[in-house]
């Protein structure tokens, strides 16, 4: 990954900065509750945008279904979210906080097959409760927060250096 | 000796199936197959390649098809992707077929095929 932003290190001032883990892209994106037709669209371009960087494959997998997960529990159970993207030297970051109904147990939200989905989404074959396992999986930190009837935070921590697996 | 290798439009034609959407990416290569109407079982469980069978023909399906890298949709029983599906999998290059079999009875014969689940 360092070779294909090296090119834009032209100085050690800009080497240092890299070298102290700031933020080398970032990207917000909006989700919208409910909005089943256009739901993973933003885990499409986070993944397009990755794949332009020059991030490994098997990163960009990983990244793919943590999205993805992440991006349906906000169009499942929130009114709206934001998923925000942010790629350092050595990790990515993704950031994603929902206005919603929020998680009242986390431990029991996060045990497979443990799903609140209504008929219609299983219907549609959501519900399965494999969501957040999927997410903890692929990432190396999961950090979860939640407040009943406000909403949740999401912060998925994968890096850039390390195979999980 | 190596593998024969399965293409879309040798799924197609053997088992003549409907081309719903690309037309154009019929040449792509099938490494392998999954079968699931659990759209988190099958972002978790499905590799790069595979062709998935399902029953789902509502838009989200294109999005999991896309970020799996899958090779190929395939609707089994007689379903039609809705229109809004159609769009997205244009745009997005993802192929849709369907078949009037039943699941059970389409995956024996891709398996016979030589399209396995395992790899
Ligand atoms: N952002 C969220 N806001 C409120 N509740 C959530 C949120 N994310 C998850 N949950 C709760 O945690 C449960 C488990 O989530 P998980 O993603 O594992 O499964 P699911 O979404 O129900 O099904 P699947 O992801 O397999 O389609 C959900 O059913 C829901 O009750
Ligand atoms: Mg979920």
């Amino acid at each position: 990954m360092l070779m294909v932003l090296g090119h834009h290190l032209r100085t050690k001032n800009e080497w240092d900065r890299v070298m102290r883990s700031e933020i080398l892209f970032q990207q917000k994106f909006k989700i919208h509750g409910g909005d089943f037709v256009n739901a993973g669209e933003s885990s499409i371009k986070i993944r397009n945008i990755l794949k332009e960087i020059g991030i490994d494959t098997d990163i960009i997998r990983r990244i793919a279904i943590a999205a993805y997960e992440a991006e349906m529990n906000v169009v499942m159970f929130a009114q709206h979210g934001t998923m925000h993207l942010l790629v350092y030297s050595n990790k990515i970051l993704l950031k994603v906080a929902d206005e919603g109904q929020g998680i009242e147990n986390i431990e029991l939200a996060m045990q497979p097959g443990f799903s609140t989905a209504t008929e219609e989404m299983r219907e549609m074959g959501f519900g399965a409760g494999m969501g957040l396992p999927n997410i903890k999986k692929n990432a190396d930190v999961l950090n979860i927060t939640s407040t009943v009837g406000k909403g949740t935070r999401l912060e998925i921590n994968i890096n850039l250096n390390s195979k999980n697996d | 000796m190596a593998k024969k290798k399965i293409r879309l439009s040798d799924i197609i034609k053997c088992f003549s199936l409907h081309i719903e959407c690309g037309q154009g990416l019929l040449d792509r290569e099938v490494e392998g197959g999954y079968v699931s109407d659990l759209l988190s079982d099958v972002m978790a469980h499905s590799k790069m390649g595979d062709v998935w069978i399902t029953l789902q023909g509502h838009p989200n399906i294109v999005a999991v098809a896309r970020l799996k890298e899958i090779a190929g949709i395939i609707l089994i029983n007689g379903r039609k992707p809705e229109e809004e599906t159609i769009k997205k999998a244009e745009a997005e290059g993802v192929p849709i077929l369907s078949s009037d079999l039943p699941a059970f009875e389409l995956v024996g014969k891709l398996y016979e095929m030589g399209v396995s689940g395992k790899r």
